[in-house]
């Protein structure tokens, strides 16, 4: 009995070997392949987009979605060597942000009991210390193009004069190193490099207080929000991709992105002043009795009606802002208003609103902007304390038309230089520009999921591509990058690479208190 | 908050509870026959393939029993992403069936068979993981049944059937939703004791001596799953409050069958059979789970077709000691493109049996079967997952074998 037992065994067992299921073609990862590039040794360069910055800060998990560590998860199926980031070990309770310094506060998280993002409780944990070592990732958060080459950009020493910056302090082989010689010292086969768009986009996030520096050659006197000059950017640019060429290796160069596929310059409506918002039409009236309309009547003396209309009952108000691209009517106002409120009250009028007008669509309201409408600016008597309404939005709540055009224009010339520089090398284009751009109508994926460029909302948990800071990607929005970037490496370099799918990616972070 | 967050809840696996692994293995002989015997009349295992045919039955009194190991594999792949994974799954069906001639006209009989007996469990948290991560279905029909000879040619018969069964089925609830440690968010839906009535009759004909017809059909049976359990794991902080651990209803369509079918007696030594099956599994148009504690309903498409199955098998009886059978039959798949759920991953398949019988004594006899199922592999998806109100689609190429040996006794006098 025992014998037939095992008789019966083993003939099951030869059926079930049998009965595998097998493809025409299993897929293994030799069915992947790099074509004509060589994945061996993988460096990226660039700024905070390359360094996985989201949030509004570096952290520990955040940083395992940059797009370049996704990459070289991909490309190691066929070739890729180890794929090394600076370490955020001391992060130990995920917070980011980096202890001691001003600005550079904890991870953002959705706190569902305020209902908005907020830096995540707790104090960070994330030093300065260096670690003197050159990283397959050396995305530095902050860097602008010229910065790259800066000898002692990673000098501690320096920070107080802003002549350094902390992320790549924590990095540098040497006080005195580059990032691009860091960089090279890795001997790369094959490189990304998305850098330049703080050349443009730190002046816009800070809604254009910053210079454009058109003509000035010396990238040593901008400041940390100015335009950087487009010769100045060619120029950088160039030696930058020469040197990463230098030893015959090939890459990818990525557009900078339109500000307009950014939910930081897109999610404020420029009128969103509602009855209910201005407190009803009784105050309506009050705001236009005694602000609105009196204000209108001096403009239009100075023939400048048009800056500001009567508040409507019936529409969404635009807000009230300050343009500093406009004539300064400051002294006409105080005169002319002095006979009625008197000499005191007149002046502040003529300060306040000199330069005021009414926001149109072609101004851009930031993101953080959000919070300080309805606000009180600092030492302002009331009624004038609500910004926005009766006292108008300072050049850094808003990118005005003025200072979008500027950008636009900027933007504009760094991508041409861009595709040039990287047609003159052979080199691959991700165009961000292009692609973030699709977001803006809707870019489908694979999955038949349509991303678009809008801030986290609830109802986009699954979908939100930005993360909480309105301009970096999240983790998603990290591999729909990757994604098209493993799309321009497949097509310029004849590789095959598998895909990356975003929609298995987390997006924020939402906690029930904070 | 919970407005937005109301993700939908998609049962989308419970239709593995009427489909996909349904494999039909009722019965030793009939197996061995390509699973025909709507018009076969053997042993005891006509009760389930059409109880009219009980009455023709030479004994007074005949009883079979059997079982069948059952191994359903599925392979997956997708080029695109690189992504590959398995499901190795189990099942034990299981039949009993005993007749009793009570009058010359009159034989009464119960049939208990496990048509659904399976269980699929995918890699955990694999790429389709929304859909399903595993699933355990488990059904058992008891149908008593009456049989009245008419006469020579003529009988019919039928009876009641009635179902208990249960679902276990877990799946992730989105495609990124993770709590702080990094952990998949799921749900595990479970129902058990869930019952329901149905009934099935035939008629069998016999023109000839040597031919026979027959006709049966099953009803409809909608399994109505009443105060299910539904328990979430792994949960964000935030989703606690909105993902309560709540019951559930559904209602899961078992579809209407009809089989006709001949036999004829081509020699003492030889019987061939063919039957055809149409399972109107047009039914299967929605599977809709409402919730206990207010989260919205959640809808999934189905969109199943009727079905069709052709089925021929042969009986080769040299002498009072064996008897050797073999089959064929081609199974259409319920499944219409863009609607191949992982959790029934099944296209079109044709089936391969064979089996034997060793006759111990007069009375008592051992039946082997065996059943070899071969499906073409297949690229499909399901495309309806709704993901913040986009469907996005799952899919890539799939690759099934079913293999399925049995055993069984038969006793009559």
């Amino acid at each position: 009995m025992k014998n037939k037992n095992i008789l019966f065994i083993a003939l099951l067992a030869v059926g079930f070997a049998g009965c595998e299921p097998e493809f025409k073609e299993e897929l293994t990862n030799a069915d992947y392949s790099a074509g004509d590039a060589d994945f061996t040794t993988y460096v990226a360069v660039g700024n905070s987009l390359t360094a996985g910055y989201m949030d509004g800060t570096m952290f520990r998990s955040g940083q395992m979605y940059s797009y370049p560590n996704l990459l070289a998860q991909q490309f190691a199926l066929v070739g890729g060597g180890a794929f090394t980031q600076p370490s955020y070990a001391e992060d130990v309770n995920n917070l980011g942000g980096i202890a001691g310094l001003p600005g550079f506060n904890t991870r953002l998280v959705i706190d569902a009991s305020a209902g908005g993002p907020e830096p995540i409780a707790g104090t960070s944990t994330i030093s300065l210390t260096p670690q003197a070592m050159a990283f397959n990732n050396m995305g530095v958060p902050g860097a602008k193009s010229f910065h790259l080459l800066a000898a002692g950009y990673g000098n501690a020493a320096g920070l107080s004069q802003g002549l350094a910056n902390p992320y790549f302090v924590r990095m540098a082989t040497s006080p005195n190193t580059t990032v691009l010689a860091d960089a090279m010292s890795l001997n790369p086969t094959f490189f990304t490099n998305w850098i330049g768009a703080n050349d443009v986009l730190a002046y816009a996030t800070s809604g254009g207080i910053g210079v454009d520096q058109t003509g000035n050659l010396n990238p040593a006197t901008y400041g940390g929000n100015d335009i950087t000059d487009p010769n100045v950017f060619a120029s950088v640019y160039s030696t930058i991709v020469n040197t990463l060429t230098s030893n015959g290796a090939k890459g990818v160069v990525a557009t900078v992105p339109n500000i307009t596929s950014i939910p930081f310059f897109t999610t404020v409506p420029f009128a969103p002043l509602t009855t209910e918002a201005l407190g009803g039409t009784a105050n309506i009236t009050a705001l236009n009795t005694q602000l609105y309309g009196p204000l209108k009547q001096a403009l239009t003396a100075f023939g400048q009606g048009g800056r500001i209309n009567l508040l409507s009952e019936t529409t969404v108000n635009p807000l009230l802002i300050k343009d500093e691209s406009l004539a300064n009517l400051q002294v006409q106002l105080t005169a002319a208003l002095t006979p009625a409120v008197g000499a005191q009250t007149a002046a502040f009028i003529g300060a306040t609103y000199g330069q005021a007008r009414q926001a149109t669509a072609q101004d851009l309201i930031l993101l953080t902007t959000r919070s300080v409408i309805g606000a009180a600016p600092a030492g302002v008597p009331a009624p004038f304390d609500k910004f926005g309404v009766t006292y108008p939005l300072q050049d850094q709540h808003v990118l005005t038309a003025t200072e979008v055009t500027l950008v636009n224009t900027a933007t504009g010339s760094f991508n041409n230089t861009i595709r040039a520089i990287a047609a003159s090398k052979g080199l691959a284009v991700a165009d961000m520009n292009a692609i973030l751009g699709q977001l803006v109508t809707g870019l489908q994926a694979e999955d038949g999921q349509v991303y678009n460029a809008d801030y986290f909302s609830t109802s986009r948990l699954s979908t939100a591509l930005f993360s909480l800071d309105g301009v970096h990607p999240n983790a998603r929005g990290y591999a729909l990058v990757a994604n098209e970037v493993i799309k321009v490496i497949n097509e310029h370099y004849n590789a095959h690479l598998p895909q990356i799918s975003p929609g298995y990616y987390p997006g924020a972070t939402v906690l029930p208190t904070n | 908050m919970r407005k937005l967050l109301s993700l939908t809840l998609a049962l989308t696996a419970a239709s593995a509870f009427a489909g996909g692994y349904r494999v039909s293995l009722q019965g030793q002989k009939q197996l061995a026959m390509g699973h025909t015997g709507v018009a076969v009349v053997n042993s005891a295992e006509v009760l389930f393939f059409n109880p009219a045919g009980a009455a023709f039955l030479k004994d007074k009194f005949n009883f079979s029993v059997g079982g069948n190991a059952l191994f359903a594999r599925t392979a997956f792949q997708n080029e695109t992403y690189n992504w590959r994974a398995s499901t190795e799954n189990t099942g034990t069906p299981f039949e009993v069936y005993a007749s009793y001639r009570a009058t010359d006209w009159l034989t009464v009989g119960l049939a208990v068979y496990s048509p659904y007996g399976s269980a699929v469990e995918w890699d955990r948290d694999w790429q389709g993981s929304h859909l399903v991560n595993n699933i355990d279905l488990k059904a058992i029909y008891i149908q008593p049944t009456v049989s009245l000879k008419v006469s020579d040619k003529f009988s019919v018969g039928g009876g009641p059937i009635f179902v208990t069964g249960g679902v276990e089925y877990n799946r992730n609830l989105t495609r990124s939703l993770t709590d702080e440690q990094g952990n998949r968010s799921d749900v595990t839906v479970e129902a058990k004791g869930v019952t329901a009535w149905g009934w099935t009759a035939g008629f069998m004909f016999n023109p000839l001596e040597t031919v026979r017809l027959g006709v049966n059909y099953r009803s409809e049976i909608t399994m109505e799953a009443r105060n299910g359990d539904a328990t979430f794991h792994d949960l964000p902080a935030f989703a606690q409050g909105i993902y309560t651990n709540t019951k559930f209803n559904a209602d899961l369509p078992l579809p209407a069958e009809l089989t006709a079918g001949l036999s004829v007696q081509l020699t003492d030594k030889w019987l061939v059979a063919f039957d055809y099956n149409r399972a109107f599994w047009n039914v299967y148009d929605a599977l809709t789970v409402s919730f206990a504690n207010g989260t919205p309903s959640s809808v999934s498409p189905r969109n199943y077709k009727d079905a069709g199955t052709y089925r021929v098998g042969a009986q080769f009886t040299p002498n009072s000691k064996f008897a050797f059978r073999a089959g064929w039959y081609f199974d259409e798949s319920p499944v219409q493109d863009g609607y191949f759920a992982p959790e029934t991953p099944r296209n079109d398949s044709m089936g391969f049996t064979g089996g034997l019988t060793y006759q111990i004594s007069p009375k008592f006899g051992i039946d082997f079967s065996f059943l070899y199922l071969h499906f073409d592999e297949i690229q499909n998806s399901y495309d309806y997952f709704s993901e913040d109100g986009t469907n996005v689609s799952f899919g890539g190429t799939y690759k099934n074998v079913v293999f399925s040996p049995g055993a069984g006794i038969t006793y009559s006098f």
